[in-house]
């Protein structure tokens, strides 16, 4: 089915009587030519686009809960292209771009709002490096705008400017920059996957990996062994658990992070804005509710709720930024697992077993990511090569010292 | 979460630092082959369920504590000194 405003309007006429399930719910067959193990965004995403980009439909999504539980279902939805190093630049532009005509590509509202992106800063020396990251992001194809404390006034008047340990000197606008709906997200790839023909395989963990002779053979799940000629690792969080079943050790610490909403209010943030100082974040859902979120708890954790120094620390952090907020109620609060690696950046790699295929290391970041990530996984496990946006997503990086350390925190799993 | 320091009791989570799995604890002898550097730094076994870590008592008493604990229910079983573990 088609979806169209000419459609709502004749449903809405005819009591909604018309509307079909967006997808199928298969059992498994005995054999796939491809098996994604994790029904998050990016194996959704790998799915649709094995089977737009290159004809593989003869595909499954294996899913352990339902469709988007994880984090895809969980996340602040910020979406932006403002990176800096080479190998993460070309990357996350690629994945704007495919953000731009997602839409009319799956035919499904993902809501994506590019309300624009405003990074503030407080000292000269963070100004020089918003100067350095906006001309990398102009360098890149894309879009910055550095603006002066008044620029940042206009835009944002609610803003507390005279803050004392951090007054407000600027910031750097990222126009594109904004947020979509996430669940959206994982639903427009699942339909549009599933209407080329992948399986959609939910309540069905993957519980082992069949190698024989150093090829991948299919896996072992909680609804029976399914054969697959190749096999694709898409588990975020869970990561180190799926690739130990191949005999693998990551370079992945796994962290929860939080976020919080509260009521829904009536329009009065119209951007996403961060406040890297504070390690805050905040931007309004279409619904009204302000979503804003911090930092990791910073222990390794698998608990898909967080501790309360965190909540604390991000409660007096929006309320340092933008006292007006402080009477709002907060709804709930929620935590996700992520898989952070020692540079903060990604992996889309092969594995040392033939047919097998990560991709993982998202940390707090893998939401933009979803379109170029399913792009570039696709294009891996069709081709055999990386695509050439990805080609520094190397699972061997570590080892040979070439680290895409965005931040520049060093090598510790946390510190991304 | 409260961490139970050997020497100063039971206290609250902020005053701790977390530095990452008890991997920085075996620290490769020099000239060691890259690969037992890179699981060093990077590899981790990251379990959901019980794990050691490392953890500092930064507003405390200053010394490294090696933590046993599960990262699924965030329960601690136990809290040692790393500096008597070494001698
Ligand atoms: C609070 C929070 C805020 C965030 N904010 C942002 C943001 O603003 N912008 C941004 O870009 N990113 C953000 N992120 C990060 C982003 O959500 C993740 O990086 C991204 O969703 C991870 O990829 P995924 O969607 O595939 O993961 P998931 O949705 O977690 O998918 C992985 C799936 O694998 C399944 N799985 C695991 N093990 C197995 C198994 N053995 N067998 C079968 N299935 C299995 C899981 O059930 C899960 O559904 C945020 C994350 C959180 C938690
Ligand atoms: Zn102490």
């Amino acid at each position: 089915m088609r979806y169209s405003g000419l459609k709502v309007i004749t449903e809405g006429l005819f009591g909604n009587k018309g509307w079909t399930p967006a997808w199928r719910d298969p059992s498994p067959k005995a054999d796939y030519d491809v098996v994604i193990i994790g029904g998050g965004g990016h194996g959704l995403s790998t799915a649709y686009y094995l089977a737009k980009n290159h004809g593989i439909t003869n595909v499954a999504v294996l899913e352990k809960g339902y469709l988007g539980s994880g984090n895809i279902g969980r996340n602040t939805t910020i979406v932006r292209a403002n990176y800096f190093l080479p190998g993460n630049s070309e990357f996350y532009s690629h994945s704007m771009k495919l953000w731009e005509g997602l839409e009319a590509d799956l035919n499904y509202n993902v809501m994506h709002s590019q309300r624009g992106l405003i990074n503030l800063f407080h000292s000269d020396g963070q100004r020089d490096a918003f100067v350095r990251r906006g001309n990398a992001m102009i360098n890149q194809g894309d879009d910055a705008i550095l603006l002066d404390r008044d620029g940042v006034r206009e835009h944002l008047p609610y803003l507390d400017f005279d803050n004392t340990r951090f007054p407000i000197n600027g910031g750097l606008l990222h126009p594109r920059g904004g947020s979509a709906r996430h669940d959206a997200v994982a639903w427009g790839y699942a339909r549009g996957a599933d209407q080329r023909g992948v399986d959609l395989i939910q309540n069905c963990e993957v519980t082992g990996i069949d190698i024989q002779g150093g090829k991948v053979v299919g896996v072992q799940t909680t609804r029976g062994a399914i054969r697959a000629k190749k096999v694709g690792i898409v588990v975020a969080g869970r990561s180190s658990q799926v690739a130990a079943m191949a005999g693998m050790r990551l370079p992945i610490e796994s962290h929860v992070l939080q976020a919080f909403v509260t009521e829904g209010l009536k329009p009065v943030i119209n951007h996403v804005i961060s406040f890297g100082m504070g390690h805050f974040y905040i931007s309004q859902s279409d619904k009204g509710g302000l979503v804003f979120g911090g930092d990791l708890d910073f222990y390794a954790s698998y608990a898909a709720r967080g501790n309360l120094p965190m909540v604390e620390h991000v409660m007096e952090a929006g309320m340092t930024l933008m006292p007006m907020i402080g009477r709002a109620k907060v709804l709930r609060s929620w935590g996700g697992i992520m898989d952070m690696s020692p540079d903060g950046s990604p992996i889309i790699d092969k594995t040392h077993v033939d047919g097998l295929f990560i991709d993982c290391g998202w940390n707090y970041g893998g939401f933009k990511a979803v379109p170029a990530s399913g792009w570039c996984m696709a294009h891996l496990m069709a081709t055999g090569e990386p695509h050439e946006v990805a080609a520094k997503f190397r699972l061997d990086r570590f080892a040979t010292g070439h680290l895409l350390d965005e931040e520049g925190t060093g090598s510790q799993h946390n510190l991304h | 979460m409260r961490l139970t320091c050997p020497l100063c009791g039971e206290r609250d989570r902020r005053e701790f630092y977390y530095y990452g799995a008890e991997d920085y604890l075996h620290r490769p002898s020099e000239g060691a082959p890259l690969a037992e550097w890179d699981s060093y730094l990077h590899l981790r076994d990251n379990p959901a369920g019980v794990t050691k870590d490392l953890w500092y008592h930064e507003a405390g008493c200053s010394q490294w504590l090696l933590v046993t604990r599960n990262t699924v229910t965030h329960e601690i079983s136990s809290v040692e000194m790393v500096a008597g573990r070494k001698a």
